[in-house]
């Protein structure tokens, strides 16, 4: 089943007189179950692709389809709806509310679809187990380590049950160890609950990960499907 | 929701000494703003309560043709058989005490010097009199036959250099229109902490004022005070209408206009210094907001990519402000509290400068009074104001998008 599709998608960003065309007419389909990457020179329209797909941005023109509903027209309260218990996001930077306990993080997602007290405590803590930080749940983000940060963030995006998850390079911040333990975390949270992942990367340690690999570059899709090709141009890239 | 309030709430105690400081801006402002109120009101009322005792009275009983401003001495402009008239003023039940009092204007001389001075004719056993009694300085009250002993005000005794027991010569102008004039002796020298009522008043015992003046049987006026001064109004109509159409009677109000206008004007006045004060302490919490939302730029992109919506993540800041502002608050009833009872208590010397303004009884100190009216909605105004204030920097943060607010930084 389809989970996202976009079709013929640019995306201009303008600067003051300055227009960067980020993507220029970008298509692509994601099956749910996928555990995909995205890979290219730095500038070459990753983030921004999934900034689109994760409605957190519109195109410029083209579509995106999220579950078969055309997001692109869409104004920001819709898309923050649609985000909200469909979409997850990870980011390269541990993206935690630094006043919120691990516990609390995980839980926000769920306060915000008005998920039941009962219930939000037991998906916290499955979803805690689940990324082996059942211990440390109490702790704030600033007594954690930034591996340990990484994967509450993945805790928190499951917790919705999303049909998506989307990350944005989740392992240019951590050492190898701990790198290597949060790509293992999603490919088995994949393989165990079936969610579907987009990640983008530069890092070729983490490629090897993904079971489909899409190459961008300059805005445009290069490589669909690619894994050793992507590895050798993402060594010439870098 | 309760989880908003959780994380304003932490957002707050993420830095406790900012968070701190910006509440006691506003402390300070309400506090500030709670003393000026009750310092303008102490003012205002001890001027007025000044003015009734020592001067107007809560009621006068006064000949239809008296003019104050001129101290007039005809006949047909003054009380007959006062003394009758205030018994029967006396009687009624409201009526604390009634006498009759003799206006002169007259000119004290010692030496080479002589001043201006306001002569009042006083009988020496009225109650009315207690404050002039309570506040002599030195020598002995008046007796009423006595007939060469007059009582100074303390300022004007200094300025003329004397003391009790000196003698001094007294003019007055007379009912007939002519000048006569006397040597007395100071018996006593009397404060009433009020420099401009103490450096410009001379009084006589009433027979000896009558006599002096050559008014026979005759007084200015029947000065009346009540046991509370809302019925003022009932009085004068009650005693209005029973002393047919040869006297008036003006009430307290009419008598003090000045201070009551000066009341509005300086409320007018101080509305609009509450308002700068407040704008100050407006501005300094919205700065605190507007950096706290800078600096929280990529948690604001979180939430919304969670897909907090718009609304939300400005009631969450929201929030913070309502929360700031009510520590604040709370912190400036307290401070503002301990002022006004300071202010109330012990009061604010002012002195000398009481004396140079002329027109207005004004005490040596001045004595806060906070009406629970003025406290309660100066609260509120502050209150509201700061959440008026907090608005745009929730909005501000509600404004970013999500995808600046998660590229910041990165
Ligand atoms: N908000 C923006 N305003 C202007 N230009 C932008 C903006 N975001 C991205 N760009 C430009 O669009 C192009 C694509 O950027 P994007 O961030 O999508 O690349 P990327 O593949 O994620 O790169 P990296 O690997 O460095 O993260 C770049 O040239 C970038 O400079
Ligand atoms: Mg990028």
């Amino acid at each position: 089943m389809e989970v996202t599709r976009v079709e013929n998608v640019t995306r201009i960003y303008k600067v003051g007189q300055m227009e960067t065309q980020a993507l220029r007419g970008v298509s692509l389909c994601i099956e749910s179950g996928e555990f995909t990457a995205l890979v290219g020179p730095s500038g070459s329209g990753k983030t921004t692709l999934l900034q689109l797909i994760g409605c957190l941005d519109q195109p410029t023109s083209g579509q995106v389809y999220i579950n078969g509903k055309d997001v692109s027209k869409l104004n920001r309260n819709q898309r923050a709806d649609v985000r909200r218990g469909t979409i997850g996001f990870i980011f390269q930077f541990f993206a935690l509310i630094p006043t919120l306990t691990a516990y609390e993080n995980v839980e926000l997602p769920l306060l915000l679809i008005g998920t039941g007290s009962a219930e939000r405590h037991e998906r916290v803590k499955q979803l805690l187990d689940w990324v082996d930080l059942a211990a440390v749940a109490q702790h704030r983000p600033d007594q954690l380590s930034g591996g340990q940060q990484q994967r509450v963030a993945v805790a928190r995006a499951l917790a919705t049950k999303p049909s998506l998850i989307l990350a944005d390079e989740p392992t240019a911040n951590l050492d190898t160890p701990n790198g290597k333990q949060v790509m293992e975390t999603m490919a088995r949270l994949n393989r165990e609950t079936g969610v579907t992942f987009v990640f983008a990367t530069h890092d070729p340690r983490v490629i090897h990960y993904a079971r489909r690999v899409v190459t961008l570059r300059d805005g445009l899709i290069v490589e669909n499907n690619g894994v050793q090709d992507v590895a050798a141009q993402i060594g010439a890239g870098a | 929701m309760i989880q908003l309030l959780k994380m304003a709430y932490r957002d707050l105690g993420r830095n406790r000494r900012r968070s701190f400081f910006s509440a006691l801006a506003l402390a300070m402002g309400l506090a500030l703003l709670l003393l000026m109120a009750a310092v303008v009101e102490g003012e205002m009322r001890g001027a007025m309560e000044l003015g009734i005792r020592l001067q107007t009275g809560h009621l006068q009983v006064r000949a239809k043709s008296y003019n104050e401003n001129k101290a007039s001495l005809k006949f047909d402009d003054l009380v007959a058989n006062p003394e009758q008239i205030a018994a029967q003023v006396a009687s009624l039940a409201p009526v604390q005490v009634a006498t009759p009092r003799l206006f002169a204007s007259g000119i004290v001389a010692s030496g080479d010097e002589s001043v201006g001075v306001s002569v009042v004719g006083i009988d020496p056993s009225s109650p009315a009199n207690d404050p002039y009694r309570a506040g002599l300085v030195s020598g002995s009250f008046l007796t009423a036959d006595d007939r060469e002993g007059l009582l100074m005000g303390q300022t004007l005794a200094d300025k003329l250099g004397l003391k009790a027991g000196d003698r001094v010569n007294l003019l007055v102008n007379t009912s007939n229109g002519g000048v006569d004039q006397q040597s007395f002796v100071i018996r006593g020298i009397f404060s009433t902490h009020t420099p401009a009522f103490d450096q410009g008043t001379v009084f006589l015992p009433l027979t000896k004022a009558q006599a002096f003046t050559q008014v026979g049987d005759h007084a200015s006026i029947i000065f009346v005070l009540l046991k509370n001064r809302d019925q003022a109004n009932a009085v004068a109509a009650a005693l209005q209408s029973s002393n047919g159409s040869r006297y008036q009677v003006v009430t307290w109000e009419q008598m003090n206009d000045l201070l009551v206008q000066t009341e509005q004007l300086s409320n007018a006045y101080m509305m609009f210094l509450y308002l700068i004060v407040l704008a100050i302490t407006a501005t300094v919490i919205v700065n605190t907001l507007i950096m706290s939302v800078f600096e929280r730029t990529r948690e604001i992109g979180i939430l919304s990519a969670i897909g907090m919506r718009a609304g939300r993540v400005m009631a969450m800041f929201f929030a913070e402000s309502v929360l700031l502002a009510v520590g604040g608050i709370v912190m400036g009833l307290l401070l503002g509290g301990l002022l006004v009872v300071y202010a109330t208590d012990i009061g604010f010397y002012v002195g000398s400068i009481a004396g140079s303004m002329s027109g207005l009884l004004i005490g040596e100190r001045i004595y806060g009074y906070l009406t629970p009216n003025a406290a309660v909605s100066l609260t509120v105004i502050a209150f509201v104001v700061t959440l008026l204030a907090a608005l745009y920097p929730a909005v501000l943060a509600a404004r970013m998008e999500p995808v600046d607010a998660l590229r910041s930084g990165q």
